[in-house]
């Protein structure tokens, strides 16, 4: 069963699961993982340079053939988040930024007025612009409008292992997108990554569920299974729910 | 003459450029990107960048993260 690939701007993807790679214990461990996901684009963070040089964590990637997805984790304000692409951009070479602007350290959620501004200004200055929101169906739409290429609604707070809190909300996303809706942090095991995609998601962005799991490899395995579940799934058409049994043999 | 270097008050010679702080702290290497005020100069014109006295300047890289 031949699946169209994933299109986002000029970016083709074959595996619909994007990782993230903070939280592993260490390089080896993330290489197990990354590979063990079949992933094809993954996140990185931009942070202060010190003199030691670089953490590997790009150079790890290069040898995988993963392209890179720099975000903009850690800025509060739009104006902070598009020099945050900016550099990214230069010094990886890429136009592609996840747009994220924390409101707040304890939640880590969207600032949606911060998130809206710096979209319109990383579209405008040619990005390809994936934008981490709210579950809310209106402001996605405000994103798409703004020009991001994908919108990436959350299931829950990053790094909480909650899964996804209102399915309706992201199926009422995914029903009036005209880009990719990602369904991006709050996946906690694989049956949550699954759901997204029956949601009718077109992909799925984790990195705690993996890098923080007992055993990463695995459940990067598991994840991999389970994004390819929920979309064969969703493309096959569930059968309606129903209140009575019916029978699935026939009567005597 | 002072910059601010990724948070911290530095002393460099007047008319530094980007170049010179960066083979002063690290290198001219790949992989990092450097914005002085909040404005990206590219790598390009590293050598041909005066840095103003009191200047921010950041110097960021890529990390696990995300």
């Amino acid at each position: 069963m031949d699946e169209e690939p994933l299109v986002i701007g000029t970016t083709k993807l074959t595996s619909r699961l994007i990782i993230g790679t903070g939280g592993a214990a260490n390089l080896a461990v993330l290489e197990r993982a990354l590979v063990a996901s079949g992933t094809e684009l993954t996140t990185v963070a931009m942070r202060r340079a010190d003199a030691e040089g670089g953490s590997g964590v790009i150079e790890l990637l290069k040898r995988l053939g993963i392209e890179l997805l720099p975000n903009t984790a850690g800025c509060r304000t739009a104006a902070e988040a598009v020099l945050t692409a900016q550099l990214a951009r230069e010094a990886l070479e890429t136009d592609l930024v996840k747009l994220e602007v924390h409101a707040d350290d304890r939640t880590l959620l969207p600032d949606p007025i911060e998130t809206l501004d710096a979209a319109e200004r990383l579209a405008a200055d040619g990005f390809t612009v994936f934008a981490y929101t709210n579950d809310d169906p209106v402001l996605a739409l405000r994103l798409e409008e703004a020009g991001c290429a994908a919108v990436m609604p959350l299931g829950a707070p990053i790094g909480t292992g909650l899964g996804i809190r209102n399915p309706h909300n992201i199926e009422l996303i995914v029903s009036r997108a005209g880009v990719p809706v990602i369904l991006d942090a709050g996946i906690g095991t694989a049956s949550d990554a699954t759901l997204a995609m029956e949601l009718g998601c077109a992909a799925v962005l984790l990195s705690t569920a993996v890098t923080r799991a007992a055993d990463p490899e695995r459940m990067a395995a598991a994840m991999r299974s389970a994004v390819v579940a929920g979309h064969l799934a969703r493309g096959a058409g569930r059968v309606p729910q129903r209140f009575w049994a019916q029978a699935s043999s026939p009567p005597r | 003459m002072e910059i601010k270097l990724n948070g911290e008050w530095t002393a460099f010679p007047d008319d530094a450029t980007v170049a010179d702080v960066l083979d002063a702290t690290g290198g001219q290497r790949p992989g990092i990107a450097v914005a002085v005020d909040g404005v990206v100069v590219r790598r390009a014109d590293w050598a041909a960048t005066t840095v103003p006295k009191g200047a921010v300047l950041d110097v960021l890289t890529a990390v696990q993260g995300g």
